[in-house]
């Protein structure tokens, strides 16, 4: 329930209401950047998804790394990326 | 991928594990990982089994799912049953078990019970169904609690009405302080978590080190992260240091996450005191909703039965929980309680330290009794 999924920025979707596609694994669904609004989020930055929401912004490596690490989750990885895809905020 | 096998390159681990021995040498050293992160990291990867036995990881209270009271749970299945209410739940928390079975069972008997990957998502649905009254499941610690604080701001300047809160949110710092106070446990040091500190940063640590003059590394997630953490606390101690130390700085800030901190304080405050599993109450160690959103709040909206049930006689997931026992010293262990018929929180998440166990650790710790492997460590 903690995991956090580094995806990548496709779009800003809402510049007001902090929304943007971001892309997991070719998965795509909007999520809220609103806990990054300081940041600057853009196109093609990589942060880290934990429900619904970019909770850190994070370097290529960083997230190779962890994309890696869950991955190797098995199970734990697909229920979220399923659950990742399910669902929709708009 | 080049990078992620750098961080999983067995010489490095080898030589990390070789530094660790040397600082160790036969001293009996104790540490707590506080994240259910690591734990899973560490018997996905048999971590366990390639520290020199003297150097013991013990699993904490840090898998949200885990600490959540039987009480609370029977509470959600009482909100879930009311008619015309649509609950919402992360998947994790359907299947842990109160003591009227679990949320999956109560879908199964008719009640609207949805499974959501997002606080938002709930909100969303709630704005579909204006004429029922949606209700999110909220657990989690400081990782997860700014992503209901948003939520929350969001019903508010949509004007949602038929919204609600089921707060379970609980912060870090009390349960670390509780084990401290804890005459079962003697620790060494701990290895801090990983995400709670990228909104949390370092500062609330401090006073592990300053009042309990342990050490502490906030630790990464990879294999590597976990191995050299251990070698910074064995570091300090040996160095004579106790000091917060950052080892996951690539992810985690310093000061934490300003924006989300703020959002907590927009929406929250502390409970007065809260029930942890296994913990029993912890004063000022979970999050209700502040005046500002009582309306939001389903514990003000309704009026809840407040259940309290007593942790089932035969479960253990109380002394895990504190790192008293290891999962394969639970009397049910793998046999009543498993993870497809689970009786404790510590089987149900697979962050919790019986599911991490059974579904990996065992084998390792098989592997190693087959082969002369010390026979007590998982």
């Amino acid at each position: 329930m903690c995991l956090g999924i580094p995806g990548q920025i496709v779009e800003i979707t809402d510049a007001a209401g902090h929304l943007a596609k971001v892309d997991v694994s070719g998965v795509q669904r909007t999520i809220s950047i609103r806990l990054l609004a300081e940041q600057q989020v853009q196109a093609e930055d990589w942060v880290l998804v934990h429900v619904g929401f970019a909770m850190a912004k994070i370097d290529q490596r960083e997230a190779d790394l962890t994309l890696a690490a869950v991955k190797h989750m098995g199970e734990a990885y697909t229920d979220e990326l399923e659950a990742f895809q399910a669902t929709a905020i708009v | 991928m080049k990078f992620v096998d750098e961080f999983r390159d067995p010489a490095a681990a080898r030589a990390l594990v070789g530094s660790i021995r040397e600082l160790a040498q036969d001293t009996h050293f104790k540490f707590m990982e506080v994240c259910g992160g690591h734990t899973h990291t560490i018997y996905r990867h048999g971590i366990e089994h390639i520290l020199p036995p003297n150097v013991e990881l013990v699993h904490g209270p840090g898998c949200p799912v885990c600490v959540i009271p039987m009480g609370r749970v029977d509470d959600a299945m009482w909100l879930a049953e009311k008619p015309n209410v649509i609950f919402t739940s992360f998947g994790d928390m359907m299947r842990v078990p109160g003591s009227r079975g679990s949320l999956l069972e109560a879908k199964a008997r008719g009640a609207d019970v949805r499974f959501v990957y997002s606080p938002l998502d709930s909100l969303r649905i709630a704005t579909e169904n204006p004429d029922k009254h949606v209700v999110f499941f909220a657990v989690g610690f400081e990782t997860t609690a700014p992503s209901t604080a948003v939520t929350l701001v969001r019903a508010k300047e949509l004007g949602v009405t038929n919204f609600s809160v089921f707060c379970n949110h609980v912060t870090i710092v009390p349960p670390l302080k509780a084990i401290l106070d804890s005459p079962d446990l003697r620790l060494d040091g701990f290895l801090g978590p990983g995400h709670v500190s990228t909104v949390v940063g370092n500062r609330p640590y401090r006073f592990v080190t300053e009042v309990y003059g342990k050490p502490i590394v906030v630790a990464g997630f990879e294999p590597l992260d976990i191995l050299a953490s251990v070698h910074m606390l064995l570091a300090q101690i040996r160095e004579g240091r106790c000091e917060v130390e950052n080892q996951y700085s690539r992810v985690v800030p310093e000061e934490g996450n300003p924006q989300a901190l703020a959002l907590l304080a927009e929406v929250f405050e502390l409970r007065p005191h809260f029930e942890w599993r296994g913990l029993g109450f912890i004063s000022q160690s979970a999050l209700k909703l502040n005046d500002r959103y009582a309306e939001f709040d389903a514990e003000m909206r309704f009026d809840m039965p407040g259940i309290r049930v007593a942790d089932p006689k035969a479960c253990q997931c109380g002394e895990v929980l504190k790192g008293v026992i290891k999962p394969w010293e639970c009397k049910v262990f793998g046999t009543a309680c498993t993870p497809e018929t689970p009786i404790g929180t510590c089987m149900v998440s697979p962050e919790g330290a019986c599911a991490a166990y059974y579904n990996f650790g065992r084998l390792h710790r098989e592997t190693a009794l087959l082969v002369g492997g010390p026979p007590s460590r998982g």
